[in-house]
């Protein structure tokens, strides 16, 4: 497996939306490096053979009853909101200026 | 020791029998807490197991509860066994009428619309709501040093971490701040903290408590459960939060086993209990490993069997453990964008997009090791590392099930310390994640496999004085078995030692307005 730089960093950070300083990006790098190589034992513990599972203890099909439940009123759910208008979530711009 | 010290050192249970004997009320026992509170959490020496105090709903419950008793008739017949006991609840799950964080920047001064279930079902037993306790934020953290809000510190010794990521539920309970608190174990989260703390922790089988309004971090892991200061205690906790939830699609459909009934007839008289060769020796602590030793000797005395199993493939499951953990968290907490709750933060310059404010807002809002693990967890689930990375970790999961399949074959509950080491230094390890990592190493198999796990006090440290830990582990769905065996163990040790291990904690000088240090100086001087 390949090892992560600086630069995969910084693509990360941008995917996952966190803005990052020139400092962090180093720091953030070096330490997941480390992380990086000491999980790299994983990739060659289990054959082909072997199925992945993805929740311990597996449920399928839980359904409801296709009926109205409780719902929560729009005052409650912008409650938390940092911004609203007139009932609703207001949100930055979408699109950039230009 | 005055009147109110004995109260709060005297168990869940038995505060249940005095108060359904009118031996005491609620209101008293209940103020008795935030008295305790207000003595040793507050200041720059204090415990600082709180990030909030419930006082005046608290305080209400307890005079409902109460007003009830004094009433009697159905309404008294019908109040639940635990009515009138206070609780505390780790602030990553959420309650109505007071804010939660999840120990994060992010959240502050947030309030949700809904209770969780398991606090929902607390309020439905009567159970006065003390606060919300520490943790590393969002439960990501083995010190409850990543909390934003503070470190909380070890009764035990202040200069110590109490563990992590609920670290403040556990040095609530040590510190006799409260008699019980709900904790999360994703990782360890409720057994470490217990295991460092000399109390008791906890993690049910996955699925068999509503995890319906905990804040997510890895939604495969996480479990909501029990932290008290004896085994029956989180028994009765646990059948309170206990039992399935339709709005937690992962909850079994199965009813809870009387849990209490194990505690209270603990046997393991031919019982076969089995040492994992993997989770003990090499790399735990000489104290640690007497205690544990001690405690297999008591066992064998009272007629288990002790047998010992291998499980060859847990030494691939913390690196597993930080493929999945981090990347379920990454996708979890996409949703704190500045939008819909929480801190929004403006980029210092134009364009203000919310690309942008996004950005901003989740740097400014998460600490490190939130970002080390949503960055961590991005590039495992990133297109062309995924195969290499989450998709061997789910492999690495079903060998885990695998060597807990054969090992069950083998013995009725499995046996290891609960945490290689006592309680490190506050910043001991803050600088090293991976350091940091490696105290989950005996506790992260049962979230693997979605097995239960609870931890109780073994005694302390030889080197040190500091409390270990023993897990016990059963297989899923029979989480009676650890309540059956750790009551006997329980009693065994505390026979032996003379009365509960937290009885030989120092005691707490009132630290609220003053430095610990001052205050023990000015005693001395007298």
């Amino acid at each position: 497996m390949a090892a992560i730089n600086r630069d995969d960093v910084a693509h990360l950070a941008r995917l996952a939306h966190i803005e990052m300083s020139a400092e962090e990006l180093d720091r953030m790098a070096g330490e997941l490096a480390v992380i990086v190589d000491s999980v790299k034992s994983v990739s060659e513990a289990a054959g082909d053979d072997v199925p992945a599972t993805s929740h311990p203890i597996p449920l399928t099909n839980v359904f409801r009853e296709d009926v109205v439940g409780h719902t929560f009123t729009a005052e409650q759910s912008l409650s938390g909101a940092p911004d609203a208008y007139e009932g609703r979530f207001k949100v930055p711009a979408i699109l950039d200026e230009d | 020791m005055t009147e109110n010290n004995v109260l709060i050192r005297l168990s869940a249970a038995a505060l249940a029998e005095k108060l359904a004997a009118g031996e005491v009320t609620s209101v008293e026992v209940t103020q008795a807490y935030l008295d305790r509170i207000a003595a040793v959490d507050g200041g720059p020496r204090g415990v600082h197991a709180f990030l909030h105090v419930n006082t005046e709903e608290a305080l209400a419950v307890a005079a409902e509860v109460d007003a009830i008793r004094a009433a009697g008739g159905a309404a008294a017949e019908e109040l639940h066994e635990l009515a009138g006991v206070p609780i505390a609840v780790k602030d990553l799950i959420v309650t109505i009428g007071q804010p939660t964080t999840a120990g994060s920047k992010i959240l502050e001064g947030w309030h949700s619309p809904y209770d969780a279930t398991v606090v929902k079902r607390l309020r439905d037993a009567k159970m006065p709501i003390l606060g919300k306790t520490n943790l590393d934020e969002f439960a990501m953290g083995s010190s409850t040093e990543h909390s934003a809000y503070g470190p909380t510190r070890n009764p035990w010794d202040l200069d110590r971490i109490p563990g992590g990521s609920g670290g403040g539920s556990a040095a609530a309970v040590a510190a006799f701040e409260a008699p019980l608190a709900l904790g999360t174990d994703t990782g360890g989260s409720i057994r470490q903290p217990g295991a460092v703390t000399g109390t008791v922790g906890v993690k049910p089988t996955y699925g068999s408590v509503s995890r319906y309004g905990a804040i997510a971090m890895a939604s495969s892991l996480d479990q909501i459960g029990p932290v008290s200061r004896t085994v029956l205690d989180s028994a009765l906790l646990h059948q309170v939060i206990g039992g399935h939830d339709p709005h937690d699609s992962t909850s079994l459909p199965d009813p809870l086993e009387d849990l209490v009934a194990a505690a209270r007839t603990g046997n393991v008289d031919g019982m076969k209990i089995g040492i994992i060769k993997e989770l003990h020796g090499e790399g735990y602590q000489a104290g640690v490993e007497n205690r544990f030793n001690e405690s297999l000797e008591l066992l064998k005395q009272a007629g288990a069997e002790i047998v010992e199993v291998s499980c060859p493939n847990f030494k691939y499951a913390l690196g597993a453990y930080y493929l999945i953990m981090p990347s379920e968290a990454s996708s979890n907490l996409a949703k704190f964008d500045g939008v819909r709750y929480g801190l929004r933060v403006l980029p210092k310059d134009a364009p203000l997009t919310i690309e942008r404010v996004m950005g901003a807002t989740r740097a400014a809002g998460f600490g490190d090791e939130v970002k080390r693990r949503i960055i961590l967890g991005t590039y495992a689930l990133s297109a062309g590392y995924y195969d290499a990375y989450y998709g061997s970790a789910q492999k690495v999961r079903t060998l885990i099930q695998r060597d807990f399949e054969a090992a069950f074959a083998q013995a009725d509950v499995l046996i290891s310390p609960t945490a290689p080491t006592t309680a490190f230094k506050l910043g001991e390890k803050l600088n090293d994640p991976l350091a940091m990592y490696l105290n989950d190493v005996a506790t992260i198999p049962a979230n693997m496999a979605g097995v239960p796990g609870l931890s109780l006090p073994g005694g302390l440290a030889d080197e040190d004085g500091l409390p270990v830990g023993i897990q016990l582990l059963a297989p899923a769905r029979q989480d009676a078995r650890l309540y059956r065996v750790g009551a006997v163990l329980e009693s065994l040790l505390e026979a032996k030692w003379g009365g509960p291990l937290l009885d030989r904690a120092p005691e707490l000088a009132a630290s609220a307005v003053e430095p610990v240090e001052t205050l023990v100086d000015a005693q001395e001087a007298k």
